[in-house]
C-alpha cells in the first residue's frame, strides 16, 4: 500500500460520509414541521457536509498551499456560519414567528 | 498595542499563505503596504477592541475548539438520525440560559457554539438571558449548555474581563456612547 492509495481511501470515506450529511441535512430540512426545527436540519449541512468534504478535498490537494487555502475556508465557514443561522433564527424572533413546541408540536395559543 | 501587533502577525500570515510568494520583492513590499493600510484603517474605525481582535480568549480557545468539533460531531449524528427516522419523534424545546462569561466575546463564542452545534439555535439575545431553540428533548440539555458556557468562561483571561467590567461601568457612566453588544437587539 502507498501513501497515495490510503489518501485516497482516507478521502472517498470523507467525501462519501460528507455527502450524507449534505443530503440528511436536505432530508431534515424537508421533512421538519416548522421553520426553526428545519433550522437543524440546515446547521446538519453547514457542519458536518461541508466540514467533511473540506477535509475530503484537503488529502486530494496537490501541495501545501492548496492545503492552506482549504484550512482558512473551513476555518471562515466554522466562524461566519453560525452568525449567518443567528441572524435568520433572530430575525424570525422578532418577526413574530412562534415555534412549535413539546412533543405534541403546538404553538403557543394553538387549539 | 498588543492587539494591533497580533492583528499584523495574523494578517501577514493570511497573506503569506493565500499569494504563496515567498521570495518575489516587489509583491511582498506590495502585500506589506496593503497590510500597512488595512490596520491604519481598522485603528481609524476604532475596531481593535476586544471584538475585533479577541484576544482575551487566546490561547486557551485553540483546544477549546477541538473540544468543540468532537460535541459538533456527536450532535450531527443525533440530529441526522432524527431527520432520517421513518416516524418523525420531534419535541422542540425553548431554554432561557444565564452566561457565566463576563466578556462580548466569550458571549458571541458561547452563542455561536450554541448555534453551530446542531440541535440547538440561539433565537435571541437579551441583557439578562439568551434563548435557545433546541429540536428535542434529549438536544435540549442544559447541564450540556452550560458545561459549554463554563469551559468558555474559563478561557477568558482575567485582563479581558477587567476591561469588559471598566466598559460596563463606563457605558452606565455616558450612556449613548455604550459599548457594542454581540448580536445586538432590534
Amino acid at each position: 500500500m502507498d501513501l497515495d492509495l490510503i489518501k485516497d481511501i482516507l478521502s472517498w470515506i470523507l467525501f462519501a460520509a460528507g455527502g450524507i450529511a449534505v443530503v440528511a441535512g436536505a432530508v431534515g430540512l424537508v421533512r421538519f414541521p416548522d421553520f426553526y426545527t428545519r433550522l437543524h436540519g440546515a446547521g446538519v449541512t453547514d457542519t458536518a457536509g461541508a466540514e467533511l468534504i473540506l477535509f475530503a478535498m484537503m488529502l486530494q490537494a496537490p501541495n501545501w498551499l492548496v492545503v492552506m487555502k482549504l484550512v482558512f475556508i473551513s476555518f471562515f465557514l466554522f466562524l461566519t456560519s453560525p452568525v449567518a443561522t443567528h441572524a435568520v433564527a433572530h430575525a424570525a424572533w422578532v418577526g413574530g414567528v412562534r415555534p412549535m413546541l413539546g412533543k405534541d408540536l403546538k404553538r403557543a395559543g394553538d387549539e | 498595542m498588543i492587539r494591533t501587533a497580533i492583528l499584523a502577525a495574523a494578517l501577514s500570515g493570511l497573506w503569506l499563505l493565500l499569494s504563496g510568494y515567498f521570495d518575489k520583492a516587489l509583491l511582498l513590499g506590495f502585500g506589506a503596504a496593503s497590510i500597512a493600510v488595512s490596520i491604519y484603517l481598522a485603528r481609524r474605525a476604532n475596531v481593535i477592541d476586544d471584538e475585533g481582535v479577541p484576544n482575551g480568549l487566546m490561547p486557551g480557545i485553540f483546544g477549546y475548539w477541538l473540544w468543540l468539533a468532537r460535541e459538533i460531531g456527536k450532535a450531527n449524528i443525533a440530529v441526522i438520525r432524527h431527520a432520517l427516522a421513518i416516524d418523525l419523534k420531534l419535541s422542540p424545546q425553548m431554554l432561557k440560559i444565564t452566561s457565566p462569561t463576563k466578556t462580548n466575546a466569550g458571549l458571541a463564542t458561547f452563542c455561536n457554539s450554541v448555534t453551530l452545534t446542531p440541535g440547538t439555535v440561539t433565537v435571541d439575545l437579551e441583557p439578562e438571558y439568551f434563548v435557545v431553540h433546541a429540536l428535542t428533548e434529549e438536544l435540549a440539555d442544559e447541564d450540556a449548555i452550560m458545561d459549554m458556557g463554563a469551559r468558555v468562561a474559563r478561557l477568558e483571561s482575567p485582563s479581558a474581563v477587567q476591561e469588559a467590567e471598566h466598559q460596563g461601568a463606563a457605558a452606565i457612566a455616558n450612556p449613548g456612547t455604550g459599548t457594542k453588544t454581540g448580536g445586538g437587539a432590534p
